[in-house]
Order: C-alpha cells, then sequence, then structure tokens
C-alpha cells in the first residue's frame, strides 16, 4: 500500500535526500530552508542515512564542501535560501564549470535590502547564467518526485540541478505527500559515477588557468581553451532537455507520476487565454482558470518546471493557439521586465505567435498572490486587449504607488 | 594525428610546465652572487631561504644554487629574503640581466 504521509515542501526534499543515499551534507542554516538540513542532520545522527554531515560557517563554504566532496566521487546535497543563494553564486559558477551533479534544493525567498524572509523567486531568477539546471516545483510531491529526479539528471549529464520550491508556500506547508518505495528509488538511482577518478594513484590538477587559446599540455595532449571548455557545458545544458524529459518519463512508469518534462499544461488544448507561471504561483492561476472557463472565458496554464535549460520549443508549441498571454511572476529583471516574461517573448521570435502579452509581476516579498486576483488581473487584460491596446505592458501586481 | 583531451571539467596529470614555459613572463631576473651566498662561503649546506621562498620551486638547494630559468617568472621574492643579499633582481637584456 502506498506511504501517504502529511508533510511540509522542506520533509519532502529531506526524505527524498535520504532516499537518494547521499553521501555528504553540508550546508548552512537559512530561513526557509532550515528545516532541510535540521532535519537531515537527524537522519544522519540516528544512522537512518549513513552520510557524513559536514558543518561550515557559510554557505560559501557548504558549497565548496559539496563541490570537493562531488569531485572525489560522493553523491552531495546542500540546501539553502535567498541570501544564502546569493553568498554560494561564486561556487555556483564553479560547480557548474567542475561538472559536477551536486543538487541543491532552494526555498524560494525574496532578497534584500530591505530585508525579507518572505518567498519570491529572485533569489534563484538571479542565479539563472550561473550553468546550473533549475526545476521548479509546484507541490510537496513534485517535491520528493524531483529530488530524486534531479540526481539521475544530474549524474547523465554532469550539470549540477538546483530544485527550486516557494518558501513558506510549500516549504513550510503541509500537504499529503506518497513517499516512493526505497528500493524502488535504489533501483532508478544507479550509484553516481564521476566523470574523472580522482585518487592518490591517479593525482590530477583540477581547473588549472586555462588559457584563451586551445594548446598542448606537458604531455603533447591537445586542450581545449576556455570557450571550448565552456561551449561544452552551453551543449550540455541543450542536450541535458532530452535527458530531463526521459526522466520524468522513466519516473512516471515506476513510480505512476508525471509532472511535466519541461512544463506542464492545463487545459491548454482550447484555451484562447494562457495564463503562465513558475512553481506555487502558476499553481494558483489553475484555480483562476477554472473560474474564468465558469464565466465562459476559455483560460488555460502553463507552468514553466524547467527554467534552465529553457524549454523553448515546447513554448512555441504550447501558447500556439493563443489571443493572449498573461505571465505571472515572482521575479523581476531590473530595468527591463519579469524574467520569464521576457524568455517567453524571446522563444517566439520568427514563430507566427503574435498574441498580446502582459507581464504581472506578483507576489515579491510574500505578498500573497489570490486565485481571485489572478481572475481579476486577466479580465483586467481581457477588457484592455478588446479595446485595442494590444502592446506588451508590465503590472505590478496589488502594488499601491503614487 | 594529435590526441585530443576529451575532458569535460578542466584537468590534467601533474607535470612540469602545464601553463607553457612560463620563464617568458620574466620582467626582471634574479642574478646570483656566489661570493656572498651563505652555503657557498661555508660551503655546506645552510640557509637556502631562496629554495625554501621560491614560489615556483624553480631553485635548486645545491652549492650553489642554480635557477631554472625556464619557468622562473622574476617575481623577487628570492632577492628580498635572502639575508646576504647575494641575488639581486636586475632588468631583462641589461647587463648580467
Amino acid at each position: 500500500m502506498a506511504d501517504v504521509q502529511i508533510m511540509t515542501g522542506n520533509s519532502a526534499a529531506a526524505i527524498a535526500v535520504k532516499l537518494s543515499h547521499v553521501q555528504v551534507v553540508a550546508a548552512y542554516p537559512i530561513t526557509p530552508s532550515t528545516s532541510i538540513p535540521e532535519t537531515l542532520s537527524q537522519y544522519i545522527e540516528s544512522g537512518e542515512l549513513k552520510a557524513e554531515f559536514i558543518r561550515v560557517e557559510s554557505e560559501h563554504s557548504a558549497l565548496t564542501v559539496c563541490i570537493s566532496a562531488s569531485t572525489v566521487g560522493a553523491r552531495v546535497f546542500t540546501a539553502t535560501s535567498s541570501h544564502g543563494l546569493l553568498y554560494m553564486h561564486e561556487q555556483l559558477h564553479w560547480a557548474a564549470g567542475s561538472r559536477l551533479p551536486i543538487v541543491l534544493c532552494c526555498a524560494n525567498r525574496g532578497v534584500g535590502a530591505p530585508w525579507s524572509i518572505f518567498n519570491d523567486q529572485q533569489d534563484s531568477i538571479a542565479q539563472r547564467d550561473t550553468g546550473w539546471i533549475q526545476i521548479y516545483c509546484r507541490n510537496n510531491q513534485e517535491i520528493i518526485d524531483t529530488v530524486i529526479q534531479a540526481y539521475r539528471i544530474a549524474e547523465e549529464v554532469y550539470i549540477p540541478v538546483m530544485v527550486c520550491y516557494d518558501g513558506f508556500v510549500l516549504s513550510h506547508t503541509m500537504m499529503p505527500v506518497e513517499i516512493p518505495d526505497a528500493d524502488m528509488v535504489s533501483d532508478f538511482l544507479p550509484p553516481y559515477k564521476p566523470h574523472t577518478i580522482v585518487s592518490p594513484e591517479n593525482p590530477k590538477n583540477i581547473n588549472p588557468v586555462i588559457f584563451p587559446w586551445r594548446r598542448l599540455n606537458a604531455e603533447g595532449v591537445l586542450c581545449d581553451g576556455y570557450m571550448e571548455m565552456r561551449y561544452k557545458l552551453q551543449k550540455a545544458l541543450d542536450d541535458a532537455r532530452d535527458v530531463i524529459i526521459s526522466t520524468s518519463r522513466t519516473y512516471a512508469d515506476v513510480f505512476g507520476r508525471d509532472h511535466g518534462g519541461m512544463l506542464w499544461t492545463y487545459k491548454t488544448e482550447d484555451a484562447e487565454i494562457i495564463l503562465a507561471g513558475i512553481g506555487s504561483v502558476a499553481s494558483e492561476a489553475t484555480v483562476a482558470a477554472d473560474t474564468l472557463r465558469d464565466e465562459g472565458i476559455r483560460a488555460g496554464v502553463v507552468g514553466i518546471r524547467v527554467f534552465r535549460p529553457f524549454p523553448k520549443e515546447e513554448v512555441k508549441e504550447v501558447f500556439k493557439q493563443a489571443n493572449a498571454i498573461l505571465v505571472f511572476e515572482k521575479d523581476i529583471s531590473y530595468g527591463y521586465e519579469g524574467a520569464l516574461c521576457a524568455d517567453i517573448k524571446a522563444a517566439f521570435y520568427g514563430t507566427g505567435i503574435k498574441a498580446p502579452v502582459h507581464n504581472y509581476i506578483a507576489g515579491l516579498g510574500g505578498r500573497d498572490v489570490k486565485a481571485r486576483e489572478i481572475a481579476e488581473a486577466t479580465r483586467a487584460s481581457l477588457d484592455e486587449i478588446a479595446s485595442g491596446h494590444t502592446e506588451p505592458k508590465t503590472i505590478w501586481l496589488n502594488c499601491h504607488t503614487g | 594525428m594529435e590526441k585530443k583531451d576529451d575532458n569535460i571539467s578542466a584537468m590534467c596529470g601533474p607535470a612540469i610546465g602545464e601553463a607553457g614555459k612560463t620563464g617568458d613572463w620574466r620582467d626582471m631576473k634574479p642574478v646570483h652572487d656566489p661570493s656572498k651566498c651563505i652555503p657557498s662561503i661555508k660551503k655546506k649546506a645552510a640557509c637556502f631561504l631562496c629554495w625554501l621562498y621560491c614560489p615556483e620551486g624553480v631553485i635548486k638547494a645545491t652549492i650553489p644554487i642554480e635557477i631554472d630559468f625556464e619557468y622562473c617568472k622574476g617575481c623577487g621574492v628570492c632577492a628580498e629574503e635572502c639575508p646576504a643579499k647575494a641575488i639581486t633582481m636586475v632588468q631583462e637584456g641589461e647587463k648580467n640581466g
């Protein structure tokens, strides 16, 4: 019988880490991710998880420990939020450049100044260009399943994976979660094989200075220059798309749950209006879509599950029929617009998609985004578009200034 | 055909000269005067602070000392540390340089 328990998103993440037989955990506590390493340290102390918990003085060191342990062949995990993730920023680049399959959970939280402990996605969206795969979850079941998938994806493509989910909205909210069978997870997740075996018998100089040009090393082997190394990372991220999709499908075959590969859709088949978002805000939009449908407005929802690599091909396909597109997101690329909206519009370039796109910046610093507010915003956008205003527009939802 | 490295991350085995002959980065050159050098004067292993402090490991603790100019970058640490002032830094290409 299925083992269903009521738990928080952070508990779901910690259980997934245990089921994935992680060998080294290094983390520094920060709200709202703190209870993940807390729970893991209990598992390790009790012997439930045979791993080493390495205490560090900062998030920068936490990820550095993970980089070192992963380099010598350990499956590693860390978790953080907000300023902790920002403090890891440098090491995020090192992890991706070293092609280490590290999995990091980010319980999304707003970024100072001013201080906020509450949810938005500015922290991880701001890490977009570090070379990590970013997967966003919409409920606690998806968190437990995605962390397990993340190890399989990371270890196949040798790219670190950030599993992101909304702080408090998911991290501290309890909901029913089916816990996958431990033996089935072990079968799904073969042991980690590092891309290079580093040992006392096979010492390596790791990440030496790489010159702009390709060159022969001391043994006469032609080595990549910096650009070749970086191109390999970009190509690996492009190729990761197929692995993410196939991993999601295989997981669905084994465990019976499919959260979508690169993105998920809700009632988009006949939708004239498509609401799009990342994580729990997109989940909330499905409730709004039902309300709108009751009023005769054919609304659907697209949830972007994987933000990097960006699901360009899927985006071109799912928005094809839409007459209007509304992107709700909990981040802002200051001086332009929401990061997701910009990417969605860029994917449309050269296609026949000409629908007006409205970008709603919503829920920054934990401000509630209610389904009825999403529905109201949709009605307002549709009225505006109907009256002939079809230009792209960025609107700050529920923001009372001026 | 030359062998190609297919590493996905930058790694190499430990070897001399992975970054090429770094001696050609040198602007100032250390010039050694055995008549002032402690081991040379005492004719026994002593001092060798130049050998100890050289960040590139290009100085041999022999009598007299030997400097590998293929890899010496000319940082001047040896001259700075020498208690007997037996090493002086000279512009490359100038007298004794």
